[in-house]
């Protein structure tokens, strides 16, 4: 007897007894679904979230040392670092980052973020200036008092748009506008435009420490990253002795660790879901161990006819492997259907993982099968004779 | 069906057969000592009344069950000391079974019913149609080979469990009570049925209780507490019968 002829046997059988049928696929229906549902939409969630993340700078590192009276870093020994280091790290910019209340004449804004940064930080943000330019070297080695605005400072401050070569206090000291940042998001407080850049040595002057203790390094693309992260690790260790002293962290490893959690979190609750597939299995082997006893006298005679032990073997454990791969295709159709109807309500582009699809596919035809194989053995065992006489 | 027709080598040799049931301290000679030789194309009813032995006979001649000593020989291969799926193997090729329930599958049609001997007989889709179809139309019933068995008669039914048996082209026709479902007209015409293969050269067993079936047959087979105490041609057999004692063999 071949295996076709064994689907349709089993076929036969399901569709004789449909209402006992859907009953024991219902198991593997919800069992299947579930994990499709749930491996689904924690897939949909990471996709969100390293989405949302990635256009936050994923090449970037962010470094904060705390310099002691004895040892120190500073500027120059991390620029010779990059350039050190040139196969992995493109660029470097010292952070220093202070608020102050600027003016213009009477119009003022309070607590004004002014960001110091060195004249790589435009390659490496990828800022786009409307008009004039950005902070250059000479501006930072001569600490020049001169700033690049974003939009929203200049409609606060002035009443034209027209600001290049004007003056604003910062502190109290005049700086000299010589660049404006394209406007981004609507010039909005608290966005983008909000923004005022200066050359790193003049804030860090102005400011109450008046040391550099934050920098951001650009590797050449995310897979750079951990790299970076080491040789950064490793020299910074050098010169300052104690790892308290270092802060190292980038969107990067923050990524990575989102992406542990919820491929950790999507597997333990599939795998929740996958003992339902186990439950079901059960439910199989069940209506199995009935449909036996039912047709004891159908095997007696199939016997009779010259049905050997495998015949009979095959007939039922392609039946329990037929009802629970039926289940299962089902279960994935409803699984993947309310999967995207899911994603859909919550607001996240969740789809039915290949993966997820395949693993408990197979995990309930197998189950199928393994639990459909005790109920065959017992029908291929069964003496002829006493089968024939059942009644 | 006469002398002529029988050849020398016997299809069934039964010799110093012995079956015993044990059931708890207990024990049932349900065949006790049986020899007989059946030939090739004889027609044989063996008859007892209920206990005598004759399903555990049957059982045994049909391969469906193998003896507790003594020796089974069918078509010159000794079956007495086989394995299930040798005996699975053996009733498949060798044996057509008639039951007295007809035994036919409800799930599947008269065609599926009468190809399952086929099917387990390895047969293609195309050939395994061919042969049932054939059968079918032996007994006069191929244009209800889509039909389903409840959608028969009982003598309708008997008829496709005796294509079923005979699809396979077996050698021997094995009929337990073949007649014990059926009224005394359909029980006529599948005997009449059973005589048409015999003279159609078909070694044909049958089993009974009922006298007058077992008269249909040439040769009687009397079974009483496990043992045989006549073998001999019909005629004979009634002469038996007789002069039997009642008191003594029911
Ligand atoms: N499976 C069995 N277990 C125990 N005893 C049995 C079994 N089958 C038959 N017998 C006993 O063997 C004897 C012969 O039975 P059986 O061959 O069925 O006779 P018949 O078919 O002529 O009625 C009876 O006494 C019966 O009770
Ligand atoms: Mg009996």
């Amino acid at each position: 007897m071949n295996l076709f002829q064994g689907f349709r046997l089993a076929f036969k059988s399901i569709v004789s007894n449909k209402m006992r049928s859907i009953l024991t696929m219902l198991g593997m229906i919800i069992g299947v679904g579930s994990v499709i549902i749930i491996v689904g939409l924690m897939q949909g969630v990471t996709n969100y979230i390293v989405d949302s993340f990635s256009d936050m700078g994923i090449n970037m590192i962010s470094v904060r040392v705390t310099n002691t009276g004895t040892r120190h870093v500073d500027e120059a020994d991390m620029f010779e670092f990059v350039s050190n280091n040139p196969d992995v790290f493109d660029s470097v910019t010292p952070l220093v980052t202070s608020s102050f209340t600027i003016k213009n004449g009477t119009a003022s804004i309070e607590n004004e973020t002014i960001t110091g940064t060195a004249e790589t930080y435009e390659k490496m943000n990828n800022l786009t200036l409307s008009t004039g330019r950005y902070i250059n070297y000479a501006d930072i080695k001569n600490r020049k008092a001169v700033c690049v605005v974003g939009t929203y400072v200049v409609s606060e401050l002035f009443e034209t748009n027209n600001v290049l070569g004007k003056t604003i206090k910062i502190n109290g000291e005049p700086f000299t506008i010589v660049g404006i940042i394209e406007e981004s998001e609507d010039s909005e407080e608290g966005s983008a435009d909000d923004c005022v850049y200066a050359p790193y040595t003049k804030i860090a002057r102005m400011s109450y420490t008046g040391t550099i203790s934050n920098y951001s390094f650009a590797t050449y693309g995310r897979e750079y990253v951990e790299d970076g992260e080491k040789l950064l690790d490793d020299f910074l260790y050098e010169k300052l002795l104690d790892e308290d002293l270092i802060k190292i962290s980038s969107m990067t490893s923050l990524l990575t660790t989102i992406d542990k959690m919820t491929s950790t979190l999507s597997a333990v609750l599939g795998g929740i879901a996958g003992i339902s597939l186990l439950v079901a299995g059960i439910g199989i082997m069940n209506i199995m161990l009935v449909s036996v006893t039912e047709r004891t006298q159908e095997i007696g005679i199939r016997k009779s006819l010259g049905a050997r032990r495998k015949d009979i073997l095959s007939q039922f454990i392609i039946e329990a492997g037929s009802i629970s791969a039926f289940g299962g295709t089902i279960g994935i159709l409803f699984g993947a259907s309310l999967v995207i109807f899911i994603g859909n309500i919550v607001g996240v582009n969740a789809a039915p993982t290949v993966g997820s699809i395949i693993l408990s596919f197979s995990i309930s035809v197998g189950i199928g099968l393994i639990f459909g194989y005790m109920p065959a053995k017992k029908a291929a065992g069964l003496n002829p004779i006493d089968a024939l006489r059942s009644e | 069906m006469e002398q002529g027709k029988i050849e020398e080598k016997p299809l069934i040799e039964l010799i110093d057969l012995c079956k015993i049931y044990v059931t708890g301290d207990e024990e049932v000679r349900a065949n006790d000592g049986i020899n007989l030789k059946i030939m090739n194309g004889e027609f044989v009813a063996i008859i007892g009344k209920s206990g005598s032995g004759k399903s555990t006979t049957m059982n045994i001649i049909g391969a469906l069950d193998v003896p507790t000593s003594g020796k089974y020989i069918l078509g010159g291969i000794d079956v007495s000391q086989m394995k299930d799926d040798e005996l699975a193997s053996i009733r498949n090729k060798m044996i057509g079974f008639i039951f007295q329930q007809y035994h036919l599958l409800p799930k599947l049609n008269i065609l599926e019913n009468v190809e399952l001997p086929l099917l387990y007989a390895g047969k293609g889709k195309a050939a395994r149609k061919e042969a049932a179809m054939a059968a079918l139309d032996q007994v006069g019933i191929k244009h209800k080979w889509h039909n389903f068995p409840n959608q028969l008669s009982g003598g309708q039914q008997q008829r496709v469990s005796i294509a079923r048996a005979l699809a396979g082209n077996p050698s021997l026709i094995l009929a337990d009570e073949p007649t014990g479902a059926l009224d005394s007209k359909t029980s006529k015409e599948v005997l009449a049925f059973l005589k048409k293969l015999h003279d159609g050269g078909t070694t044909v067993v049958l089993i009974t209780h009922d006298h007058s079936v077992a008269l249909q047959a040439n040769r009687i087979v009397r079974l009483y507490d496990g043992k045989i105490i006549f073998d001999g041609p019909t005629d004979e057999y009634i002469e038996f019968e007789s002069k039997l004692d009642n008191n003594l063999y029911g």
